[in-house]
């Protein structure tokens, strides 16, 4: 019971695709074929993410990351948040079981939200590949406003954010 | 792709890792396994959610949308759109060039791009295991503030 609970929506979804089947065969065979493909990148990248993830929570002592990025860590934090963003790879979901174990060993909340802005737009890899598609400006516009963005944004969203939403964040267990 | 980097740097770690203490791997293990099942549910929605959006939106009706003379709807069809679905950044700069090409603007354009990346619609009931619901309305609002900054910086810079 549990189960098919916690699967609700995934067999929901599952009828969807079999009744679009028994209405447009070509297009559910489509929808079937993008499924795959977009979980094969899942899988691609999720797995090991998680296991690093996992290894970072047992190596890195909660000492180092509230040195780096926490509370009291002033500019130094924000530098951080800004390479980690940076210098990552993948789509943005990846950033959440990092920026959830970063918040669980105490770093502040507002890096770790600075941290996934960066990562939605300025990663390295992500830039090289918009410049040679929209070229310099549409690049440049789109680094420099997410930089001034996020910057303030992360903040107010600090303020925003209820204790509870911290404090659930900081006493996160994912293990 | 570079994802074999990926593999190939996590297993050395995990090896490094098993020699020094075998506990503590274990440990971490258990905990990324533990957080996959965790988010499989999600996944799985979300996956096939994508699939039956995307089968049966063709992406030129977007292209057509975010068209030429689509002006200011243009651009909120953009965000909207962008915000709604998720697709991979090497497959979306593509087709979002392909937009440029038959005719779409330098502001819709970016309105797409920049929601695409930075607001995930169908991401929230994944999101929200890490961080609850209200913080990740939050972030999503946000990002979706940016994009909106964006394009009228496109927008102002008349690209």
């Amino acid at each position: 019971m549990m189960i098919l609970k916690k699967y609700k929506w995934a067999l929901i979804m599952a009828i969807s695709m079999f009744a679009l089947y028994l209405n447009q065969p070509e297009t559910a065979l489509n929808a079937l074929s993008i499924s795959v493909s977009d979980i094969k990148i899942i899988l691609g990248i999720l797995p090991p993410v998680l296991i690093l993830v996992g290894l970072l929570d047992v190596w890195v002592p909660k000492k180092t990351v509230i040195q780096y990025m926490g509370d009291n860590s002033g500019i130094k934090g924000l530098l951080f948040a800004f390479l980690l963003g940076a210098i990552a790879a993948g789509p943005l979901f990846v950033a959440f079981p990092i920026a959830a174990m970063l918040a669980g060993k105490g770093a502040r909340l507002a890096y770790i939200i600075f941290f996934m802005g960066i990562w939605t737009s300025i990663k390295l890899p992500l830039l090289l590949f918009e410049y040679s598609f929209f070229g310099g400006t549409f690049t440049a516009i789109h680094a420099i406003v997410n930089i001034i963005v996020f910057l303030f944004g992360s903040f107010l969203l600090e303020k925003l954010a209820t204790e509870d939403s911290i404090k659930r964040l900081r006493s996160m267990d994912i293990s | 792709m570079m994802n074999y980097g990926l593999w190939a740097g996590v297993s050395i770690l995990l090896i490094v890792s098993f020699f020094k203490d075998r506990t503590k791997t274990l440990k971490a293990l258990k905990m990324a396994g533990k957080q996959f099942l965790n988010l499989l549910s999600a996944l799985i929605t979300i996956v096939l959610f994508l699939g039956i959006i995307r089968a049966l939106v063709d992406p030129m009706i977007i292209g057509r949308m975010i068209g030429p003379e689509s002006g200011i709807l243009g651009v909120i069809s953009g965000l909207v759109v962008g915000s709604v679905i998720f697709i991979p950044g090497f497959v979306a700069f593509p087709m979002a060039a392909g937009f440029l090409e038959i005719g779409a603007g330098y502001p819709q354009v970016a309105g797409f791009i920049a929601a695409l990346m930075g607001v995930g619609f169908v991401f929230i009931p994944l999101e929200r295991k890490f961080f609850g619901l209200r913080l990740t309305i939050l972030r999503n609002l946000l990002c979706f503030v940016a994009a909106i900054v964006f394009v009228l910086a496109v927008w102002g810079v008349g690209l």
